[in-house]
């Protein structure tokens, strides 16, 4: 009765070796291992067996049942990967195909560049204050120590719209209304971007309508040296670590004393280039010591406070970090150069 | 300001070169914009003799000439200039020379004759012709008899030198002329300067006798001086003051004139020059001139006067429009003997306002406009009274007639050394600064620490002690100011929330597709008016002297900008475009405008051609109205303002009849969405367009919930999928409204998932498709609970608009 056992185990995992596919593994499995089987014919026999052998022929049978059983389950996994295999081979497509675009905008670069200045003035502590861009006689120039029939007025011709009313040439504007909420009461530490408009033809390096962004601390014991550190810092982060400042004396109405900054130049570092017209200095921004006169219009003690203030244009700035060579181009808005500044 | 370097040398010892100077004086606070060099590249021009000058015999206008060129060397020389002639002394460009623009002086043959080299007009050598004196301008220049043949040419004609260019800020008019430079440069470079000498021989005559001064307002014309120099004679100037105005852009005209330009440029004191004879009295009298007075000036141009502006006048009538420019009658001639010499200080007021009106800028208008050295006047009427006598063989009446006062007081300015340190952040010394207020020229007064400073009238920018505080730290070196740190307690910086929506808002329609374009706030005015879609009386608000029609007016919709930008690109052959714009625009409601208008951020875009497109799948699908709709409820989700936004249909002029909705934020108007008008896209020529427009500032202003944590459903929803027939122009979204009250609590998600309209529906009718999602999050609903609710809304539909399940 072993040996017919045995002689089975070896016929049917020789079956389930040659099986093809699943339904030929079912078949064995229902020949060899089904309730008519012929193991169970074996088992079946038992009884005819002594009381010694009949636990050792079962115990036996249950192996060689469970040997086929293993055999089977090895084989079903290996048909059934092969089945997977081979469904996905004929799922294959072509990944060298283009893919759906994904429809994606940028900013202008202008945004882009004013977004990342005020992203580093943010995190040096600085809040971002607005204004109107019609504003009065007052604010764009009176209360910035431009009294009518200033000289300085000429630095900047103005769209009028009435007497009292302009389009504002500056944002510092918006300097002289922040000062004024905070009722004399330190500190001040904003930037203030925006659009402002002059007389100007529009030609290659002048636009009626263009951008500044300008800054301004007001607090006890704000010093020059310190306008020098907030700049460096500045002039490192958009232009390069390694970038040197160097501040010339200059004049504007409402600082005393003023300066201009220029940085070493970025293309050449100072040797010498196009760029920055051979001197290996490129001027990037004015500021200054707010004037006593203009802290006292605001309602600032001017001997307690002192303040420094700086401005810029972006235009100016995105023309030298992007090498772009005429200032109409950020108002034509031709798609194929807004869509140059994905990463911008 | 053009400053020559030689002529600079004159007054201070520089003994570094021109761009050394350059550099240093931008480092100290004015900024030299160019240093040119005179010489534009010659070399081997020398001075020549014309010995002997005959006609060329194959050559009309040529001329054959034998000219020393020094050391015994005669070198015949052909030469087309009309007014070459034997006996004078020219400059010779010899075979080998390089004249501007590296034209090579070679050996040649002219018609015949042998010719070495060429005699040289100042234009050859590289001079502008608008400064070359008249009577040299179309031939060759003839120098001094004194000129040795053979020395270098370029020595006698200066153009050894090197020009400064200087870029005055409006507080440095000090520096519009070379003694202010000079007492910069000797500031800088620690050395003295050294005046001219205005001492004057006089003769036995008196001015006082010729003439006599009086002045009608002392506000308007503070000083006015008359000097009298008698027996001159009239012509050219000698070389070297010729040489330095032609440096310093000013044409020579004759030795009159040209000393009263070389004084202005010298001492910044603007002169002029009546011939006394032509006067027609003998008197001068400042006053304001009639509404409507006539002048003919230097320039035979007939004026017409206001009586803002102020005229000299020889007690009758105008021979001058008081520092802009002389009068035709009086003007200097060839013949003119006795000159009187004015030297005056007007108030700039005066002069600006005479110079704008009758558009004449002058050197002299605008040293008044920006204010001159009271205190100098005077020197300087003597300093060209003596250079009169000197180059035009005049006898200086003794005495300068005079009205109004000379000279003013100067004043002190007190500067605290260690204020001075506290807004610098620096550590200078009271030793140091004495040393540097010795250097700037200022006489002062120190006790511990504090400085009483006297300000010289050259300097009439320095009122306070910051101006003071900025010149010792110009000159100490803004190089040698410390970088330090903000002091100040450190507080977070960060975005208002109206600027971090604003933001939110770009990012999301450039992830949405649309690239951001910035374009000019003016437009024309009609363009100006054009989408409103505000009911109220608004007024277009234009600037009074645009600079064209073009950009007048200040724009209320960003939407006409941005149909220009689609044009542009459409115009260049891009044709699928999809753009947005934030910025602000311009309310006015006042029909005069007195106060601000009201501004307002807008967000609005345009979009045409393809939107969405797969081409190797076959997909390729032109922008509609539902595109831009569903650009915008993205956005109000965004924004939180989904369940507050309606879109209603709405006729907007410009704007498709049928296919524009106002987008309304509880209720009130905020914004639209919708097609182009087709007749204004033909007048634009562009193909199918649409746009959206939306008042930012309100939807960033509308107050939102703070968002709240809803628990994630933990019972099964219930969904029931309704299809209904309704008149076709019913509108989905009161199907919407209906659905929704009439679910109650339970429904919590209604979608349309099917719209037919077509031939298998009755005439008029049309089939939408819903599907409704009920729920309730505490607890499992049950199917009586469902069905009672969606009975309701079926119910409810029928009653409202007749809907039929549709079978
Ligand atoms: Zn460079």
């Amino acid at each position: 009765m072993k040996d017919r056992l045995e002689a089975l185990k070896v016929e049917a995992i020789e079956k389930i070796n040659q099986s093809h596919d699943l339904k030929d593994l079912q078949a064995v499995k229902v020949a060899y291992l089904g309730k008519k089987g012929p193991i169970t014919e074996v088992l079946k026999g038992m009884g005819k067996l002594s009381a010694e052998e009949r636990p050792v022929i079962g115990a036996y049978a249950n192996e060689v049942r469970d040997s086929i059983q293993l055999e089977l389950d090895k084989k079903q996994t290996e048909l059934e990967n092969a089945a997977i295999t081979e469904k996905l081979a004929k799922e294959t497509i072509d990944v060298s195909l283009p893919g759906r675009p994904v429809k994606q905008g940028n900013a202008h670069p202008l945004t882009a560049v004013v977004t990342e200045i005020e992203d580093l003035f943010l995190s040096m502590g600085f809040t971002i204050a607005e204004g109107p861009e019609v504003e009065t006689d007052y604010y764009n120039f009176e209360a910035l120590n431009l009294p009518k029939g200033h000289p300085a007025r000429d630095m900047q011709d103005s769209f009028f719209i009435t007497e009292d009313i302009l389009l504002r040439t500056q944002t510092s504007p918006v300097q002289a209304r922040t000062m004024e909420k905070h009722e004399g009461q330190g500190p001040v530490k904003i930037i203030s971007p925006g659009k402002v408009y002059r007389r100007d033809n529009d030609d290659a390096t002048h636009s009626h309508q263009f951008m500044q962004i300008e800054g301004l601390v007001v607090d006890q014991n704000v010093r020059l040296s310190d306008l020098k550190g907030v700049l460096e810092t500045f002039a490192k982060k958009m232009f390069g670590e390694d970038r040197k400042i160097r501040l010339r004396p200059s004049f504007f109405p409402f600082t005393e004393p003023s300066v201009e900054m220029d940085i070493s130049c970025f293309k050449c570092s100072g040797k010498g280039c196009s760029i920055c017209k051979q001197t290996g200095w490129i001027e990037i921004l004015g500021a200054g010591m707010v004037h006593p006169n203009v802290l006292d219009m605001a309602g600032f003690d001017s001997k307690k406070y002192t303040g420094f203030a700086f401005g810029m244009g972006p235009e100016r700035i995105a023309m030298l970090k992007y090498g772009i060579d005429d200032i109409r181009h950020f108002y034509a808005n031709d798609i194929r150069f807004l869509k140059q500044f994905k990463n911008a | 300001m053009l400053i020559s370097y030689n002529w600079l040398k004159e007054y201070v010892n520089v003994e570094i070169s021109p761009s050394e100077l350059a550099d240093k004086i931008t480092k100290s606070g004015i900024e030299v914009e160019m240093v040119e060099s005179l010489n534009k590249g010659i070399s081997g021009v020398v001075v020549g003799y014309v010995q002997e000058c005959i006609q060329h015999p194959n050559a009309d206008k040529l001329r054959v000439c034998k000219v020393d060129i020094g050391q015994g060397e005669v070198s015949q020389i052909v030469c087309g200039a009309p007014n070459v002639a034997e006996g004078q002394k020219v400059a010779v460009a010899v075979p080998g020379a390089v004249l501007p623009g590296n034209f090579k002086i070679k050996k040649a043959k002219l018609r015949g004759e042998e010719s070495l080299g060429m005699i040289c007009s100042l234009q050859e050598l590289g001079v502008d012709t608008k400064l070359v004196p008249k009577e040299y301008s179309s031939g060759i220049f003839v120098m001094p008899s004194d000129a040795e043949p053979g020395s270098d040419a370029l020595e006698y004609l200066n153009l050894n030198d090197h020009v400064l260019e200087l870029g005055l800020t409006p507080n440095r008019a000090d520096c519009l002329n070379v003694l202010g430079v000079a007492y910069e440069v000797a500031a800088i470079l620690e050395q003295d300067v050294k005046l001219p000498d205005t001492t004057i021989a006089t003769s036995e005559e008196k001015a006082e006798d010729f003439i006599s001064v009086s002045i009608e307002s002392l506000e308007d014309n503070p000083y006015y001086g008359a000097m009298i120099i008698r027996d001159v004679k009239i012509g050219p100037s000698p070389l070297w003051m010729q040489n330095r105005l032609m440096a310093s852009g000013i044409r020579p005209i004759n030795n009159i004139v040209d000393i009263t330009n070389y004084v202005l440029l010298e001492y910044g004191q603007p002169l002029h020059a009546f011939d006394y004879n032509r006067l027609g009295s003998k008197e001068i009298v400042v006053r304001r001139a009639a509404e409507g007075e006539k002048i003919q000036t230097l320039d035979d141009q007939d004026r017409s006067l206001k009586d803002t502006h102020l005229v000299i006048t020889n007690g009758k009538e105008p021979i001058a429009v008081a520092g802009v420019m002389g009068g035709a009658t009086s003007e200097v001639q060839n013949d003119t003997t006795n000159v009187l010499l004015e030297a005056a200080y007007f108030a700039s007021s005066r002069v600006r306002a005479a110079s704008k009106d009758l558009g004449l800028r002058s050197e002299a208008s605008s040293r008044y406009e920006k204010g001159i050295d009271r205190n100098r006047v005077y020197a300087a009427a003597k300093r060209a009274a003596g250079l009169m006598a000197e180059l035009a063989g005049g006898k200086v009446a003794e005495g300068i007639v005079e009205a109004g006062k000379r000279e003013v007081n100067t004043y002190s300015v007190k500067m605290d050394v260690s204020r001075m340190n506290n807004l610098l952040g620096t550590t200078i010394s009271s030793e140091q600064t004495s040393a540097i207020l010795d250097r700037l020229g200022f006489s002062y007064k120190e006790l511990d620490g504090i400085f009483d400073v006297v300000v010289p009238t050259r300097r009439p920018d320095i009122t306070i002690e910051a101006d003071l505080i900025e010149e010792v730290g110009r000159i100490y070196g803004y190089d040698r100011i410390p970088t330090t740190y903000l002091l100040s307690e450190a507080r977070p910086g960060g975005l208002t929330v109206s600027q971090a929506k604003r933001r939110e808002i770009r990012k999301y329609l450039e992830g949405a597709g649309l690239y951001q374009a910035v374009t000019y706030a003016l437009t024309t005015p009609e363009k100006s008016t054009h989408f409103s879609y505000t009911e109220d009386a608004v007024y277009p608000i234009s600037v009074a002297h645009p600079m064209s029609e073009e950009r007048s007016t200040l724009r209320m919709s960003l939407l006409p900008q941005l149909l220009e930008v689609l044009q542009y690109n459409q115009n260049r052959s891009m044709e699928d475009l999809a753009v947005y714009e934030m910025g602000s625009v311009f309310i006015n409601r006042q029909e005069v405008l007195n106060d601000l208008p009201e501004e307002y951020v807008f967000v609005s875009g345009a979009v045409t051609g393809v939107f969405n497109e797969h081409l190797w799948q076959g997909e390729r699908k032109a922008v509609d109205f539902y595109v831009l709709k569903g650009i915008l409820e993205g956005l109000m989700s965004e924004l939180n303002l989904s369940e507050r936004i309606t879109y209603e249909s709405g006729e907007i002029e410009n704007m498709h009849p049928g296919r524009t909705a106002v987008v309304k934020l509880d209720g009130i108007p905020v914004g639209l969405v919708g097609q182009l008008h087709p007749a204004l896209q033909k007048e634009l020529d562009l193909k199918d367009t649409y746009v959206f427009e939306l008042n930012a500032t309100s939807l960033i202003d509308a107050e939102t919930e703070q968002m709240v944590y809803q628990t994630l459903p933990r019972y099964p929803s219930i969904t029931r999928d309704i299809a209904l027939v309704v008149d076709q122009d019913l509108p989905a979204g009161d199907l919407f409204t209906v659905i929704q009250a009439a679910g109650g609590e339970l429904l919590k998600e209604v979608n349309l998932f099917d719209l037919y309209q077509g031939e298998k529906m009755e005439e008029g009718k049309k089939s939408l498709a819903f599907s409704l999602k009920y729920f309730d999050p505490e607890r499992t609903l049950t199917d009586e609970e469902v069905v009672t609710a969606h009975n309701r809304v079926l119910k409810s539909l029928e009653e409202h608009f007749g809907a039929q399940l549709r079978k």
